[in-house]
């Protein structure tokens, strides 16, 4: 346990890179606030890299753990580690924040009359410093193994958040912001409910000499599977484990965001800046997912079991329901938005099915989505920054004047579509077949989806890039260093874990197949 | 039958790797750099290294072909190349290799050869094409895919191909995307691919499963306790082996599944045979959807809608992609997994029936059309319904066979089409062309030899491998019903007939009589000395006329290419008659022919005449254990050579008659008083049978308008309802708050209020203006006045 | 008619100070404002000079002593008025009363 510290001094540099962002004078302070951003986040991820690197695979339980008393009255605790979904997660975690962070240096800097409306030139100070906190809270979420810091961790991601959506966006940023505030916080109501109510009804123990209930998961997890919390009194007619459940579900279903709970993310996508939409599509989304895992599948697999058709059928839904509204839509943005619904769907479904590859192939989907949709986004914004609107049929025969950003549009898309050779195939073949020897009709149903994706994507491509050239943009620029500086990684990450996907496999195989055993 | 024997172990040859490495290593020097390769050292520089690949690749394969498999006992002759995992997850491990089985090497050699005949084509034919590194960065990154997809060892990398080339052939037909129609029809190949992909990977679950369990009849899945343990077999399980030595469970390793299914002691057929799913026998089931997905590659009824659209593309393209190779996955594929369809009768059935009106649909298409290369797309499709009908009976090495025949002589159609159009400048339809003989000689015989062969003359090889299939299904007995077999047979044989028709029909049309096209230049550029410049610029203004190269404009100041790399040959873009076309053109086309009547000689003279299996066919035997499972009927020599008789001058002459009569020369009034008698009859043949129309209407309209529904339902239901609660919490916190700041805080604040507005009140009394005082007095006074009157 | 009597003296002097009362109201200019104060002050003069002959009688002066009164006090007043005239001036760079309103203050 000689890596102890590692997990704490990720979170306190950030943290440390957030105070001094704010302690700087304020003359010519926007550059200093940078560099500081861009120092925190890219340690943060030669820290996580290195965790990687100490990650022992074959060790399904969790590693690196760290234990302090924080409020003994409850009996709460400071207690993280990480087992094989948080280790994925938080590599993700640190590579998107740190590619997010690259996206909010200044536009184009030999630029100034392009730049100076930028978003990226207003309240700098203000912005770096809610991604920092943001980059903590996420990274907070993914190690908490203490459900009351959990729920901390949760709620402290959702206020920079708020702000940077409400600061930052676009022309109706305020009404995406408050709805995704509202909306996620709904949600943490009733996961709050939940887990106060699995606190009194789980495992006690004696504490200085006390007798008193525990937040921990892995505690709780213990308790769970052993059918503790089936002796709990009812709840609104439903046994109490299940209603633990679907309070803890419709919070995270927000979050993934799961049909009908889904509306929120668009807008929040489409108002949102790009370095906020990379990462609200690449890590928060994946939340809802590991919330999921780490607390219904882990802490309440009888009702797991019970509820495992009505998820099926709500990640069947998600993917063909919203595959088919991205086919309608105008806005590039919200078309990816939607296609993020529509991928996170896969998830569910896999998940659903109880078989090694359907959850591994959800968690995986869970990296390979957080992957190509930052792409996407970051995509859809270098055309954004140019033409100043998003609309895909305004475009036209683009791929002559800008080919460069046409190859790299075709990749992002051809990743998410499904196309083999690129990660995001093997997600959605590794959860298909999981899933079908489960729920076949259902996975049949969603397996249609492919061809809409394609449908949709291909169309998209063919409306902005194909034909005549469009001569209102026939000085559109190509791709600048620093697009292609977010833009390169990701890209070669696509192909790579598109050949080699064992990477991930490995780390997450033991963990996955612990959280099933029960469920069988 | 020695079972054991029948069981392929796999020698390890670890540079099998090469023959796909090396044209991916030409599509990534080219697609990263190859816009500045030809910036600075011209075309030469790009075409060198993708033809270069090609060549390397080729010679890779021939190393093994001589080296490896010759050499060997057929039992040897599975040679595997693992590199390395590329995921395992339970009892699914998916590896990166490569499989070299005699099947696999015929179509690796067919692949590389034909794809390295179509490059050096296209250096002569896209030499005039701004965009030259972005062709042939896409065409060697199709090779790359198609060797994928016939090296791949198991279903995953063979799929990997299946959807790289349906990426490469979208990328290849939409080429010269700044003519949205033609980018629209790649669009509709990828699509409609994506239809039959769609059936490949539900068909690979189904099978997946069903290797280590069975399902109920409510289709709720049953384990395998035994090899699976306590768990659904989603597990990883340690490796379980049949008394050969045949590893069992769940596996997507080709070799591996056909030694379960061939291995009687591991009573895998057997299981399989007798499992169910939905009332449906599995095996049915996994096998159609199989062939949805060979369907969608293949081009067959009712998926074959993208092919003739897919013309869109190069001519080289369409040679390579959309005859020769890509197209012929599906044939492959089901030739690959012969042991799963030699179980099932039905399935075998359906493959054939489907392959067989194929066949006949795209052959009576092919009458009317006047678009050259929309002849030859269909005749693709008819052909393909052949060879479907081949594997379906259970002649597998003959639908391979033909395959492989068709490879030549429809990459000679091709190629020798896109000289033609090259020569009348850029014109398709052969209403304009007409008397080529005696301008482009070369192509002229090519493509009649050609011709010949697709007509199936006896001598030339398509007669040996169409007759084959067609005798075959005379004769098949595994089939759904007795009679079927003959139905097939009388049916494809109408098809033959009228393939025979149609391709002298173009010959005819196209290379006879007198010369019809204009220059396809405005007149006055005739007179022009052909070898001025201002002809150079003209054939790129015309080439923009043509909407070849969209907005290149920069293709005119760049240096002509063409002139020096093939200086001997004449300019094809030059002058107002047609003309022959370059030699490196020519000298393909030459090849090519020559292949195609002699693959016959080489591979496949029937046993009848020779007392022996054709060569082909004992080469393929260790790959298609399933041929010997599937019956024949014994029939006579005699009979066959009636048939052949038949099938070779009666059918093929018989076509050629009418094509002659009616054709020869374009003398005959004939066709056009036909047109006229039965107008309706060649209105809906000419129109396709209207069948795109029809998809239009249902599935592309039902899908758009379902994504509306979905959009609209999104829109004001869902995110209303969101909306709506919000509303109904902005409500009653108005109520809150109106009940809060007039009552509770009224009363408190009403006080405070009071003395501060009365204040602010009275403030404004105090002007500073005398004038405003002086009015106080005097309204002051008037009102003493007054009340004084008042009050007395 | 009869002849002219005192209430014919009383309503000329009510006129008179209804115009000097007007224009001391309506005037933004401070000079027109000390013309209308001269013509109320004269109206007053009237009234005593009217009520002197008609009710005090023939041979009292009481009246027109007060009017004398008047009439130097309107003089100084003119005088004063004028000099503050100035100094607003001088302070305002205007006179017009409307701008002068510090006296609010």
């Amino acid at each position: 346990m000689t890596f102890l510290p590692l997990i704490g001094a990720a979170l306190i540099l950030c943290v440390v890179g957030l105070r001094a962002s704010g302690l700087v004078p304020k003359a010519m302070a926007d550059q200093i606030h940078r560099v500081i951003a861009l120092a925190a986040s890219s340690a943060v991820l030669v820290l996580a890299f290195v965790l990687w690197r100490g990650f022992d695979p074959d060790n399904p339980g969790v590693q690196f753990v760290q234990h302090a008393r924080w409020i003994t009255a409850y009996n709460i605790e400071y207690f993280v580690g990480v087992d094989g979904i948080s280790i994925t997660l938080i590599m993700l975690t640190a590579l998107i924040s740190f590619i997010a962070t690259i996206a909010s240096m200044p536009w184009w800097p030999g630029n100034a009359h392009l730049d100076e409306h930028h978003f990226t030139q207003r309240g700098v100070a203000g912005y770096m410093a809610m991604l920092l906190i943001l980059q903590t809270g996420m990274m907070g979420v993914f190690v908490a193994l203490d459900m009351f810091l959990f729920y901390v961790f949760w709620e402290v991601m959702l206020l920079p958040m708020y702000f940077l959506i409400g600061i930052w966006g676009g022309s109706r940023k305020e009404y995406a912001a408050i709805k995704f505030f509202l909306y996620t916080l709904a949600g943490s109501v009733l996961m709050l409910l939940a887990i106060i109510g699995l606190y009194f009804n789980g495992p006690q123990e004696v504490v200085d000499g006390r007798l008193v209930h525990s937040f921990n998961i892995l505690k709780m997890a213990q308790w769970g599977r052993a059918g503790g919390y089936l002796a709990a009194p009812l709840v609104l007619g439903f046994t109490f484990v299940r209603a633990a459940w679907i309070a803890l579900f419709i919070g995270f279903a927000i979050k993934i965001p799961m049909f009908p709970f889904h509306t929120w993310l668009p807008d929040a996508h489409v108002e949102a800046p790009t370095p906020i939409s990379v990462i609200l599509a690449g890590i928060l989304l994946k939340m809802g997912i590991y919330g999921i895992l780490r607390v219904n599948f882990a802490i309440l697999p009888q009702a797991t079991k019970w509820a495992a058709p009505a998820m099926a059928t709500f990640g069947a839904i998600n993917i063909v329901y919203a595959a088919f509204v991205c086919l309608a839509q105008k806005d590039l943005k919200r078309m990816i938005a939607y296609s993020s619904v529509s991928h996170m769907g896969f998830c569910l479904l896999g998940m659903s099915a109880f078989t090694q590859q359907g959850i591994d192939g959800a968690v995986l989907n869970l990296w390979t989505h957080g992957l190509i949709s930052p792409m996407l986004f970051l995509i859809a914004g270098v055309i954004y920054d140019r033409a100043h609107h998003r609309n895909i049929e305004g475009f036209g025969g683009l791929a002559q004047q800008v080919p460069e950003y046409a190859g790299l549009m075709g990749l992002a898309f051809f990743a998410s579509l499904g196309l083999p050779g690129l990660c995001g195939f093997v997600s959605e073949f590794t959860v298909f077949l999981g899933s079908l020897v489960r729920w076949q009709t259902l996975t049949i149903l969603s397996a249609v989806s492919v061809i809409v994706t394609a449908a949709y994507y291909l169309w998209a491509i063919q409306r902005m890039m194909l034909g005549k050239l469009n001569p209102q943009y026939s000085t559109l620029p190509d791709v600048n260093w620093r697009e292609r500086l977010t833009l390169y990684p990701l890209g070669a990450l696509i192909i790579v874990f598109g050949f080699y996907p064992q990477a991930i496999f490995t780390l997450i195989e033991g963990s996955l197949r612990n959280l099933l055993l029960p469920l069988q | 039958m020695e079972h054991a024997d029948n069981i392929a172990r796999a020698i390890e040859v670890s540079w099998l790797w090469l023959i796909p490495a090396f044209p991916l290593l030409g599509a990534a020097l080219n697609g990263l750099f190859g816009a500045r390769l030809q910036k600075r050292y011209g075309k030469p520089a790009v075409h060198t290294i993708a033809v270069g690949a090609m060549v390397l690749s080729c010679l890779v394969a021939e190393a093994v072909l001589w080296g490896k498999i010759f050499g060997a006992a057929p039992s040897d002759r599975f040679l595997e190349n693992h590199l390395w995992t590329m995921w395992q997850s339970g009892a699914l491990k998916v590896d990166l290799s490569f499989g070299i089985d005699p099947l696999g090497m015929v179509m690796t050699m067919i692949v590389t050869h034909v794809a390295t005949l179509i490059h050096v084509y296209s250096v002569g034919y896209m030499a005039d094409e701004p965009s030259y590194w972005r062709f042939f960065f896409w065409l060697n990154l199709f090779v790359f895919a198609m060797l994928l997809l016939v090296m791949g060892s198991n279903f995953l990398v063979m799929f990997f191909g299946w959807e790289g080339v349906g990426l490469c052939s979208w990328g290849l037909i939409a080429f010269w995307y700044t003519d949205l129609e033609k980018a629209k029809a790649g669009f509709k190949a990828f699509i409609v691919n994506r239809f039959g992909d769609f059936g490949f990977i539900i068909g690979l679950f189904i099978l997946f499963w069903s290797l280590s369990g069975s399902w109920s009849s409510s289709g709720k899945y049953l384990p395998e306790r035994r090899l699976s343990g306590r768990v659904l077999g989603t597990f990883a399980e340690p490796a379980r082996l049949s008394q050969n030595g045949v590893r069992l469970g769940p596996t997507v390793e080709f070799r591996e599944l056909r030694n379960q299914v061939v291995d009687e002691k591991s009573g895998v057929a057997e299981r399989l045979s007798h499992m169910q799913l939905w009332g449906v026998p599995v095996l049915a089931l996994i096998c159609i959807l199989f062939f949805v997905g060979a369907a969608g590659k293949s081009a067959q009824i009712p998926l074959y809608v993208w092919l003739p659209d897919a013309m869109a593309g190069p001519t080289p393209v369409s040679a390579l992609i959309h005859a020769a190779t890509m197209v012929t996955a599906g044939v492959y594929m089901v030739a690959r997994l012969n042991f799963l369809f030699a179980l099932s009768s039905a399935a075998m059935s359906v493959v054939a029936c489907i392959g067989v009106l194929t066949a006949l649909f795209a052959a009576s298409i092919g009458f009317f059309q006047y678009d050259i290369k929309k002849v030859l797309a269909y005749s693709t499709v008819s052909q393909l319904g052949f060879m479907f009908i081949g594997v379906g009976v259970g002649a597998y090495w003959a639908g391979i066979f033909h395959l492989m025949t068709h490879a030549f002589f429809k990459a000679c159609l091709f190629l020798g089409s896109g000289s033609v159009i090259l020569a009348c400048h850029h014109e398709q339809d052969m209403r304009k062309m007409g008397g080529l003989a005696k301008y482009t000689p070369i192509t002229r015989w090519t493509y009649l030899i050609a011709c010949v062969t697709i007509a199936g003359f006896p001598v030339a090889s398509a007669f040996y491998s169409k007759d084959e299939i067609l005798w075959k299904a005379w004769t098949a007995g595994s089939l759904a019903a007795p009679w079927l077999g003959q139905a097939i047979y009388l049916v494809g044989a109408i098809a033959a007939l009228g393939t025979s028709y149609y391709m002298f029909r173009s010959y005819y049309m196209t290379f006879t009589g007198e010369y019809r096209g204009g220059s396809g230049h405005k007149d006055k550029e005739r007179l022009e000395d052909p070898h001025s410049m201002a002809a150079h610029v003209h054939a790129h203004a015309s080439a923009l006329a043509h909407g070849e190269d969209g907005a290149q404009v920069a293709a005119s100041t760049q240096p002509h290419q063409h002139d020096a790399s093939h200086g001997a040959g004449p300019d094809p873009h030059h002058g107002g008659v047609p003309h022959e076309s370059p030699k490196s053109m020519t000298y393909v086309l030459i090849a090519l022919a020559a292949a195609s009547i002699l693959a016959g000689f080489i591979f496949g003279l029937p046993s009848a005449w020779t007392g022996q299996e054709p060569l082909l066919e004992r080469f393929l035997a260790p790959s298609l254990p399933a041929a010997e499972l599937v019956k024949f009927h014994e029939e006579p020599h005699a009979t066959e050579f009636l048939f052949q008789l038949v099938g070779g001058v009666v059918i093929a002459g018989g076509g050629w008659l009418v094509a002659r009569i009616l054709y020869k020369d374009a003398r005959s009034t004939a066709p056009a008083r036909l047109k006229e008698m039965f107008p309706r009859v060649w209105a809906l043949v000419y129109n396709k049978y209207y069948v795109d129309e029809i998809y239009q209407a249902t599935v592309v309209r039902g899908a758009l308008l379902l994504d509306r529904v979905a959009y609209w339902f999104d829109q004001n239901v869902i995110d209303s309802l969101v909306n709506f609660i919000a509303l109904l919490g902005r409500a009653v916190a108005y109520f809150d708050k109106f009940i809060d700041e007039h009552l509770v805080d009224g009363a408190v604040n009403g006080i405070a209020d009071l003395t501060l507005n009365g204040g602010r009140a009275l403030r404004r009394l105090q002007t500073g203006h005398i004038q405003s005082y002086l009015y106080g007095a005097l309204g002051g006074a008037i009102a003493f006045v007054i009340l004084q009157y008042v009050i007395r | 008619m009869t002849s002219i009597g005192l209430p014919h003296f009383l309503i000329v002097g009510a006129a008179l100070f209804a115009l000097g009362m007007i224009t001391v109201v309506t005037r933004r200019n401070a000079v027109g404002i000390l013309m209308g104060v001269e013509l109320i002050l004269n109206a007053a003069n009237v009234n005593f000079i009217a009520f002197n002959h008609y009710v005090e009688g023939p041979g009292k002066v009481t009246g027109q002593v007060f009017s004398i009164f008047v009439i130097v006090l309107a003089a100084a007043e003119a005088a004063v008025g004028l000099a503050i005239v100035l100094a607003i001036y001088q302070t305002f760079r205007t006179i017009d009363v409307q701008e002068t309103d510090t006296l609010r203050q």
